[in-house]
């Protein structure tokens, strides 16, 4: 660590890890409900059990993006963040906020949060992934002008590199797409359109230049490889996905009341998004391949990887499994959908912010370089078995999907939604063991903060 | 990555590239606005319909169903819930009304809301005015 306010994204790391664990555990809640209709009902109904999976992964995601920046953007400026306090001072009122939240929706009803919270002067509540009080909203865009403030003024007045620019403009996108949120018009349609600019310009776009800046970051710092080099391919893969991603949200207008001309817009637009993603792949077994050291940090280089090769199977295989219209017109809204999700979401976002606290941890503790061995042998296993636990839930969701497109949507008799759920119950029982797997390899990740061991040389 | 492309060209292809897109995709979006008029039933959208949505809203009813194959996928689709139902709103109002407060043994089964009859009336109508919306055959089949 070269910079003392650097130290500023240990506890933003932290946070991140810690809401995870939260995540994942109501995700296996959600998972015992597929199949155990009344588990926790009525307390934790289904819906809340997702707003607090999917919140949770969002707001730790956000964690992570924000920890990566106040760590990498310093070391990129080459000088200290322009205001450390600052960023603490977000760092509890991002947390507090995120946990009140969360709590509201445990403990309240959530009509009953709507009004204790006033949802009726400037109603934004209740749509999907953006079920936040409005209150919790205004409090998001105040954290993230803080923190664009904060290291917008760090990049200003230091050096300027592709990275850091990259990271800005994808941290400036996230947050102005956010704005979209307080856009609620009674019509539905209306609604959903502009709906799909915070969520698909989000992960599909903005995003995505946020995961190339951080994944550009750490190549350059394990493999030595020369910056120039880099740099062309970081231009290169954000300039494909913002080709192909702004249009390719298209491909949620096929069937919300939206003209028809967007099945062709967003089916062939979408169609090429696989290919940022695949030259994730190709870039980080590139540079790593032509690496110009040894670096001692083993698992950041293997949660790099892994993230090129997962974000492109996750995001642009299972993307593009559903994304022609005329294949979407029968999956569209089925565990199709969730598959995807579930799979995409570990290998982009997941695993980015994985790759930085990785890289990133072990010298904000106050290590030479990397992790002892031994912690690295846990990390790496960590790795293995959420990687290959995820795999196997999306293709328990994928078959699970198959199954419920043809049963209840192609079949000649086609069957009601819950009388095809209860034909599928074996897959879902598969995908909760899958997710129990998962919970196990996070729970072997945090212990991997804990395993001492003598520490690995720089090479 | 091939000598044939320098830095400053990738850089171009990014500004450039990005630009050209987001302003296609900015004309469409006006394009659209236009256009929808004649497909997003928006002549049904009453001050009850409006008070409907809410209600969706604010009881988070995307969080176990879809509504034109968007939100969670644990309960039915309600896009098309109306005509599903045999065009009729009494059977939806009749149907959320009836659920029983502390669920059914081992099922999963919609929690009950206690609307009382304007709200419930409320929500049928904008499941209805949902129903009416122009979504080119979507979904499949009246299963949803």
């Amino acid at each position: 660590m070269q910079y003392k306010s650097q130290s500023v994204a240990k506890p933003y790391f932290i946070a991140a890890i810690g809401l995870f664990i939260g995540q994942i555990l109501f995700g296996l809640v959600m998972g015992l409900q597929y199949v155990w209709g009344d588990f926790l009902f009525p307390a934790i109904p289904f819906n809340v059990a997702r707003m607090v999976h999917t919140n949770l992964l969002i707001v730790w995601l956000l964690f992570g993006f924000m920890g990566a920046a106040y760590y990498l953007i310093p070391e990129e400026a080459e000088r200290e963040l322009e205001s450390p306090a600052l960023a603490m001072l977000m760092f509890w009122i991002f947390l507090v906020a995120g946990a009140l939240t969360v709590l509201g929706y445990l403990l309240v009803p959530y009509a009953g949060l709507a009004k204790l919270t006033f949802n009726s002067l400037l109603p934004t509540m209740g749509r999907e992934f953006l079920e936040q009080p409005t209150i919790t909203k205004i409090g998001i865009v105040i954290v993230a002008l803080s923190f664009l403030y904060n290291v917008g003024m760090t990049v200003l007045k230091g050096r300027k590199t592709v990275v850091n620019l990259v990271l800005m403009t994808g941290l400036v996108g996230l947050a102005v797409m956010f704005l979209f949120s307080f856009y609620n018009p009674d019509n539905l349609v209306k609604d959903k359109f502009y709906w799909w600019w915070v969520v698909h310009l989000w992960v599909e776009g903005v995003w995505e230049l946020i995961l190339g800046a951080i994944l550009a970051y750490v190549l350059i710092k394990t493999t030595g490889v020369d910056r120039e080099v880099v740099e062309k391919w970081l231009y290169v893969i954000i300039a494909m996905t913002l080709i192909t991603g702004i249009i390719g949200t298209g491909h949620h207008y096929f069937w919300i009341g939206t003209p028809e001309y967007w099945q062709w817009f967003g089916s062939v637009f979408s169609a090429l998004e696989p290919i940022p993603f695949f030259m994730m792949t190709v870039f980080a077994f590139n540079m790593v391949n032509k690496r110009r050291r040894e670096h001692p940090n083993k698992a950041a280089v293997l949660w790099a990887l892994g993230t090129g090769v997962m974000a492109f199977l996750g995001a642009g295989v299972w993307g593009f499994l559903h994304t022609l219209a005329p294949v979407n017109y029968y999956t569209h809204g089925t565990q199709i959908t969730a598959a995807h999700a579930h799979m995409s979401f570990y290998g982009a976002y997941v695993m980015i912010v994985l790759t930085i606290i990785s890289y990133a941890m072990p010298l904000l503790r106050g290590r030479a370089a990397a992790n002892s061995n031994k912690a690295q042998v846990v990390e790496m296993w960590s790795f293995w078995l959420m990687t290959i636990s995820i795999v196997f839930l999306t293709l328990f969701l994928t078959a699970a999907g198959i199954l419920q497109v043809y049963l209840q949507r192609v079949a000649d008799v086609p069957l009601p939604f819950m009388v095809v759920q209860d034909k599928i119950v074996l897959f879902y029982w598969l995908r909760e063991i899958a997710g129990l797997v998962f919970f196990i390899g996070l729970m072997i990740y945090v212990w991997s903060f804990f395993v001492k061991g003598e520490e690995t040389k720089t090479a | 990555m091939s000598e044939v492309l320098t830095k400053t060209m990738a850089r171009n292809i990014y500004y450039g590239g990005s630009l050209f897109f987001l302003l296609l995709f900015l004309g469409l979006t006006l394009h659209t606005e236009m256009k929808l008029p004649e497909r997003d039933n928006r002549g049904a959208i009453t001050e009850q319909v409006a008070h409907g949505k809410r209600l969706w809203e604010e009881n988070n009813c995307i969080g176990c169903h879809t509504l034109l194959g968007e939100g969670a996928y644990f309960a039915p689709e309600l896009g098309n819930v109306y005509t599903r139902f045999g065009n009729s709103t009494d059977v939806i109002k009749g149907f959320i009304k009836g659920r029983p407060a502390d669920g059914i043994p081992n099922r999963r089964s919609m929690p009950q809301f206690n609307f009382t009859d304007d709200e419930l009336e409320a929500i049928a109508q904008f499941l209805k005015y949902a129903s009416e919306i122009n979504t080119t055959k979507w979904p499949p089949n009246i299963q949803g």
